[in-house]
């Protein structure tokens, strides 16, 4: 932050605070209130310049700024059975699906995808909270699996960006059957002995916090992250008290013992990178913007503004 | 004294007559109250099979739940031998909700775990009503890997409203000790079976039942969320619980449909609470069935087939 935007800043606030916000040029911090220019947040990867809270992002974004040159393959997840229960609440199911695909642009609750960073071919698979919470079904499941099955077959490092409020409870006992079933993906990684990075976002809760989320090799958390198994507001009703200040969040987790690393966003993908070539007994990477990976260095172009995905 | 669910009400009034009958009987010896008494037992008997016929999924929970079911306690004492219980996680504290150790079934050496609810309010209280801390999946994961070191299959009985929702149990890691748990099962190279006797609530029964075989008692339940919680959370009202314990389909029957279940255990008629002696029996049954099936089996055979069940699991669906 430079001092012209320390100084505009305030008159900028104060204009648009009276009336409407263009949804399409800023966005209002939930956290301090600051107005921030959309362009200018989604470069800062969805953190406020301002006060530094970690907003959503898309699994999509955080692919487009994790891999070199936002380039990344992704990797096909098998087909669940959609709607095993017919389940009905006061919406059907596959209401609810359409509802959220409709206003994601995505199939299911996580993407899983193959490529570089830092010149290290690594899978990496994100959970979306824009779907249905993040919550985990038999898709988000077989996600899981894929990724360990593609980081097994190409002998790559597994990074997962968790985020989910709970189970996918519209699937029944089948949700929960995907606390074994990705505790197995894990098993293979481990088996195989390659690296599995779990990074914890906001939130991270229930069955996904008591299955891979848990069972990393290392485990690294954005700042004031939730990440609990029983929710505060569960807990409050529980045991009958006001929960301190920070309970459950990133930080807390660090002090207790569950957490390697808390670490903001915009520093993630450097890290995530010195991690995994030091497991892997790379030499150090070079830091920074680096060109998309290409077989012939000489014909390197630039990828899409938009982040679409090259099928190789 | 019976405790009767709210559904079982006109069995109360019939069983309730009857016995009234037969103390008026004792005191006046005149009285011939024989048949009169006879046929209020037949009509009792008549109404416990229509309302057990076709138990709703609500019921099923509330049988689940019945104070008098027989719960772990009661399956060790009447099924194995020289129980010796194990205590401890090694690290911070014994969890009372989880009883575990070393003992007999029918001769052969096992390890026992499973969660004990408490039968009256100072052994609720002390067993926390089931719901394992973190030290609970601790000590399960040390016996586990001291079975399986030696050698000895495991047998986990499965009855917990869940895992406890509370202020040190989130401290001390209740997520990663549920998580080391369902991975200490998945990598058992001994036998590992599960009987779901009562409650299975969400991640803090996975933590025990991912098994090589799972029974579930006829009347018992196994689900991702309480109905109560599920209702709050889908309809806002945690009154609709008859409404989502329909929609989760969390029957014993719904389950083996869906190849969650291997196996279902017939209660005797009433429910389990009815007939502790014959419940504890069948499940005897059922538990030894059960280990003779995967005796001799290799720890790779065992690992693999663990792992291979339960990736396979969501192929099959429910009619609707
Ligand atoms: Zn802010």
């Amino acid at each position: 932050m430079n001092w012209i935007t320390n100084y505009v800043r305030p008159r900028i606030n104060s204009i648009f605070s009276r009336r409407e916000t263009p949804e399409n040029l800023w966005k209002k911090c939930d956290e301090c209130g600051t107005m921030l220019f959309h362009r200018e947040l989604s470069e800062n990867l969805n953190v406020c310049t301002s006060c530094g809270h970690h907003m959503n992002i898309t699994p999509r974004d955080r692919f487009n700024a994790l891999f070199d040159g936002g380039v990344f393959v992704e990797v096909s997840v098998p087909e669940p059975q959609a709607d095993p229960l017919s389940f009905r609440d006061q919406k059907k199911y596959p209401d609810r699906m359409k509802a959220a695909q409709r206003a994601t642009g995505e199939k299911e609750a996580m993407l899983v995808a193959t490529g570089e960073i830092g010149r290290t071919p690594i899978v990496a698979a994100a959970q979306d909270f824009s779907f249905m919470g993040g919550s985990m079904g038999m898709y988000v499941g077989n996600a899981i699996i894929a990724a360990a099955e593609e980081a097994v077959k190409l002998r790559r490092p597994l990074i997962i960006f968790s985020a989910a409020g709970g189970a996918r409870m519209q699937e029944g006992i089948l949700s929960l059957m995907q606390m074994p079933r990705t505790t197995v993906a894990v098993q293979m990684l481990k088996e195989a002995k390659l690296p599995y990075i779990v990074v914890l976002t906001h939130p991270t809760t229930g069955g996904v916090t008591a299955s891979y989320a848990m069972l990393g090799d290392v485990h690294i958390s954005e700042p004031n992250a939730l990440i609990c198994f029983a929710g505060p507001r569960v807990i409050e009703q529980t045991i009958r008290e006001k929960l301190p200040e920070g309970f459950q969040r990133a930080e807390y987790l660090l002090d207790h013992g569950m957490l390697d690393r808390v670490t903001p966003r915009p520093q993630m993908r450097d890290e995530l990178i010195s991690i995994t070539r030091m497991l892997l007994g790379l030499p150090p990477a070079i830091k920074g913007e680096l060109p998309p990976p290409s077989d012939e260095p000489a014909q390197i172009e630039a990828p899409d503004s938009d982040g679409a995905t090259p099928e190789k | 004294m019976t405790q009767y669910l709210d559904f079982e009400k006109p069995l109360a009034e019939i069983e309730g007559k009857a016995e009234e009958l037969r103390a008026l009987a004792r005191s006046n010896e005149e009285m011939d109250v024989a048949d009169e008494a006879a046929a209020l037992d037949q009509k009792a008997h008549t109404i416990l099979e229509d309302l057990y016929k076709d138990l709703t999924a609500w019921r099923k929970c509330q049988v689940a739940r019945h104070p008098d079911r027989p719960h772990c306690r009661d399956y060790i004492e009447t099924l194995f031998e020289e129980y010796t219980p194990l205590a401890g996680d090694r690290n911070f504290a014994d969890d009372h909700a989880v009883m575990g150790g070393l003992s007999r079934f029918r001769g052969t050496p096992v390890v026992v775990i499973g969660h004990e609810k408490g039968s009256d309010t100072t052994s609720r209280i002390e067993r926390n009503f089931g719901m394992a801390r973190p030290e609970g999946y601790r000590k399960a994961i040390r016996l586990m890997r001291l079975a399986d070191q030696f050698g000895l299959p495991v047998v986990t009985l499965v009855d917990t409203p869940g895992a406890y929702p509370g202020k040190g149990a989130e401290e001390r890691g209740q997520s990663e000790a549920i998580a080391r748990s369902t991975q200490a099962c998945l990598q058992l190279g001994v036998p590992l079976i599960s009987v779901i006797i009562g409650e299975g609530g969400s991640g803090g029964a996975v933590a025990f039942a991912t098994a090589n075989r799972v029974a579930m008692l006829e009347h018992s339940v196994y689900s991702v969320i309480s109905p109560e919680g599920c209702a709050s959370i889908l309809w806002k009202d945690a009154e609709k619980m008859r409404e989502a314990a329909q929609a989760l389909r969390l029957t014993a029957q719904d389950l083996y449909q869906l190849g969650v279940a291997d196996q279902v255990i017939s209660e005797p008629l009433g429910g389990a609470h009815r007939d502790q002696t014959g419940t504890i029996e069948a499940v005897g049954q059922a538990i030894s069935d059960m280990l003779e099936e995967l005796s001799g089996k290799s720890a790779e055979d065992l690992v693999k087939q663990r792992r291979e069940k339960f990736l396979s699991m969501g192929k099959r669906g429910l009619a609707a």
